[in-house]
């Protein structure tokens, strides 16, 4: 948008915002908003605490973990469908019905079958990620032209170049599965800490809340936050990448 | 090159005379930003009832001047005036064919056909019945409860045709609209507009980067040249009338009028 | 499997090769759904009788305690109390959603301000904000509606915004064309144009919306289907908590099965795309 001539950025409104938040704090005007210059100080007493270290090793451990898991298991399933209609017609059903369903539900199970603690979050993330992942190879690898697979056979292709070709082709949508999933697994890592409430950021947000220490509570909240937009952005770069060959591949 | 001459003019024009200009354009400019120059001073007169092409090569701003002339752009400088008026947007006398046929795809093809009345208001029994008459007028008889996806190109562009000549304006303005269908539909095409011409007996304006389209149906093509867009040439096509599309096609001065232009243009090209 | 064209009736009749009854039918994708949830039940039956967790419910023990739970009306009371929150969230959300979305992709001012916002609430785990939302609306139905908005409206919204923004050009030209004003063309042309993808995202809102209420109600306090979730936990009766975390999900993977269903029948993709 521009305002007498000069292009504003895109994202600067979060400034804009920011400012109201600012604004809405000092007057006291929502209960919910404290300024957001406190939340800033805030934020230095959450960063330097003992237990917030604590809560990050387990949140970016227990995302990594889940995460490879869904990547592995998500993408070679995905392929499997694509590629075999046995496979898919089996397994369709079940990767449609977990899209739609309310999978935090699940997390009660979690916690039975696996304790409280660290195992039930990595299988919260994995079971967050993993489905968006089949659906999106499964996609990518069923858009690959039939030409291309021929022309791999008949220039006599062994198994792993034809794999390999699979693999690129189908690319520029695993990517955007892994994208999808990423987001996904932070909103598990953090589901599944808040519902297990005695770990990680789970923890500190119970301290904080019944402590009734806002800002603190938000600093929390806007570093959560940051991080997810992070990974989001990062994979999305990474797809920008191989945008290139994404619209001449048919 | 060839100046107006008054028999030629004779060959489309109405019975009114040479002197109605229906769309006179003034001095017309178009600027993108500080530098895209994409029309430069145009000034060019239409005449009622003839059938005037614009015709060059890509960049030269022909259909950037036909959305001007019906209203859908605003020009940086000049003016256009439609029966001594000045404009300030679309309006009723004018009726615009779009390229892409722009049908509603949720729409059948009657109400699509109906679409331009609906916008003016008409109520609903007597807009359905005027809009078929010209569904039949363009062949898709049958076809009233048809939607666009169950159509072939040809036909979605009849529905656009028809559509623009319902709503009973004096000026038909037409982008390319035989671009997108394939090379027999297309000539068919050009043979139903001259018919339709002689039936309808409105102004047609119509863009085409074809050089035998434009020698083939207008009375008048406006040669544009790119970079910044100016008319270059105006040429009024000697071609006799009283002969069939088939021998039109082989006839020496319509063959030797296309190369004429054709060298005209080709120097943008390269 | 078979690669014969059981398309024509014609050709199965009289040929020696046609594919039998039983190649057929395995062609029909109920079939196969069938098979996968009977293999599916009986690997959890299996599961819950090797006895690898004292916790674990066989499958017909989780199915005799969901019927029991029918019976005597804890479930039907549970279903009404969960519903009101999400009913009434998906509602706010919709309305305030696709507004906010059409207003996006309508007015380049309003994108800039309110995209950000958008896009951040889409990627961010909003669920976190929920204790937060118990702190200051205490454990009222409030609350509950709140974490559905939270949940459902960022997802409703951007793919509002979206669909306006994929409406093509030439369309809206082609009205304006016809002397229709904004207000008409955004009646007539825009709204019809980006209906679609405004079902996809109410379709995705849903499922979110499902999600939010539950969260809502193990996390801030327990009422109707996180109650009895919770209760049946904490008495360790495992297949009737199974049984309810297993209605919850078959209630919600319906309801989004039905607005696809809708969805297909309203806006049939053939119609959709026209070029």
């Amino acid at each position: 948008m521009t305002i007498n001539g000069h292009k504003l950025p895109k994202m600067a409104a979060l400034v804009v915002w920011l400012i109201i938040w600012e604004i809405v704090g000092q007057f006291d005007l929502l209960m919910l908003f404290p300024p957001f210059s406190s939340v800033l100080m805030a934020m230095g007493e959450v960063v330097t605490s003992r237990s917030f270290g604590n809560a990050v090793w387990i949140t970016l451990s227990c995302y990594a973990m889940g995460m490879a898991l869904a990547l592995v298991v998500g993408i070679t399933i995905g392929i499997l469908m694509g590629l075999f209609k046995p496979v898919d017609n089996m397994l369709n059903m079940w990767v449609n019905v977990f899209l739609s369903a309310p999978l935090s539900a699940l997390v009660p199970i979690f916690m039975i079958l696996f304790g409280l603690g660290t195992p039930t979050v990595v299988v919260t993330v994995f079971m967050f990620a993993v489905w968006i992942i089949v659906l999106d190879t499964r996609a990518g690898v069923q858009n690959i032209s039939p030409s291309l697979i021929e022309m791999s056979h008949s220039f006599g292709a062994n198994r792993f170049e034809r794999a390999r070709i699979v693999l690129l082709a189908a690319l520029p949508e695993i990517l955007a599965g892994i994208r999808l999933g990423m987001v996904r697994g932070v909103k598990g890592v953090v589901i599944g800490q808040l519902l297990v409430s005695i770990i990680g950021v789970g923890a500190l947000f119970a301290l904080y809340q019944q402590n009734f220490l806002m800002s603190h509570f938000w600093a929390l909240i806007v570093l959560l936050f940051t991080f997810a937009l992070t990974m989001a952005d990062l994979i999305g770069r990474l797809e920008k990448r191989i945008e290139y060959y994404a619209h001449v591949r048919s | 090159m060839k100046i107006a001459t008054p028999d030629t003019l004779e060959k489309g024009a109405s019975p009114v005379g040479a002197s109605n200009k229906i769309i006179e354009v003034k001095g017309v400019s178009k600027v993108y930003g500080t530098e895209v120059v994409a029309l430069n001073d145009i000034n060019l007169d239409f005449q009622a009832g003839q059938l005037t092409s614009l015709l060059g090569p890509s960049g030269c701003g022909k259909t950037t001047l036909l959305k001007i002339i019906a209203g859908l752009l605003p020009a940086t400088q000049g003016e256009v005036l439609v029966n001594g008026k000045k404009i300030a947007g679309p309006g009723p006398e004018r009726a615009f064919v779009f390229q892409d046929f722009a049908l509603l795809p949720w729409a059948s093809v009657l109400d699509n056909a109906a679409f331009g009345l609906k916008m003016q208001g008409m109520g609903k029994t007597e807009r359905e019945e005027i809009a078929n008459h010209y569904v039949r007028e363009v062949g898709l008889d049958g076809f009233q409860k048809s939607y666009p996806h169950q159509l072939s190109g040809g036909m979605r562009q009849r529905v656009g045709l028809a559509r623009a000549l319902s709503v009973n304006a004096d000026v038909l303005l037409m982008d390319e609209p035989f671009s997108a269908v394939d090379e027999q539909t297309r000539r068919k095409f050009q043979e139903d507009l001259i018919r339709l011409r002689e039936v309808e007996k409105k102004t047609f304006i119509f863009v085409t980067h074809s050089i035998e389209e434009a020698v083939y149906v207008s009375d008048r093509i406006i040669l544009l040249s790119p970079r910044p867009g100016r008319v270059s040439e105006i040429i009024d096509p000697d071609i006799p009338g009283d002969i069939g599309p088939d021998e039109l096609r082989r006839n020496e001065v319509y063959l030797e009028t296309v190369e004429s232009i054709w060298h005209g243009i080709k120097k943008y090209v390269e | 499997m078979s690669t014969f064209n059981t398309a024509d009736p014609a050709l199965l009749h009289d040929r020696a090769d046609a594919p039998g009854l039983a190649s057929r039918l395995a062609q029909l994708p109920l079939i196969w759904k069938l098979l996968s949830v009977a293999l599916f039940a009986l690997a959890w039956e299996l599961a819950g009788r090797s006895g690898f967790n004292f916790s674990f419910p066989t499958f017909s023990a989780t199915v005799t305690a969901f019927w029991e739970m029918v019976v005597d009306g804890s479930m039907g009371m549970a279903y009404l109390r969960t519903l009101e929150p999400l009913l009434i969230g998906l509602a706010f959300s919709l309305v305030v959603g696709i507004t906010m979305g059409v207003a996006m992709g309508l007015r380049e001012d309003v994108e800039w301000l309110a995209l950000p916002i958008f896009i951040v609430m889409q990627a961010a785990p909003m669920a976190a904000l929920i204790p937060l939302v118990t702190f200051i609306y205490g454990i009222s139905i409030t609350a509950k509606v709140i974490a559905v908005v939270m949940l459902a409206m960022p997802v409703i919204t951007i793919n509002s915004y979206k669909a306006v923004r994929n409406v093509p050009g030439s369309l809206v030209s082609m009205c304006h064309s016809f002397m229709g004003s904004r207000p008409k063309q955004i009646w007539y042309v825009v709204i019809p144009a980006a209906s679609p993808m405004m079902f996809a995202g109410l379709r995705l809102g849903v499922a979110e919306g499902f999600s939010g209420v539950v969260l809502a109600e193990l996390l801030i306090t327990p009422t109707g289907i996180g109650d009895l979730i919770t209760f049946h936990r904490s008495v360790a009766n495992f297949a009737h908590m199974y049984a309810t975390i297993a209605s919850i999900v078959l209630f919600a993977v319906i309801a989004v099965g039905l607005l696809q269903w809708v969805e297909t029948l309203l806006f049939r993709p053939e119609k959709r795309s026209v070029k």
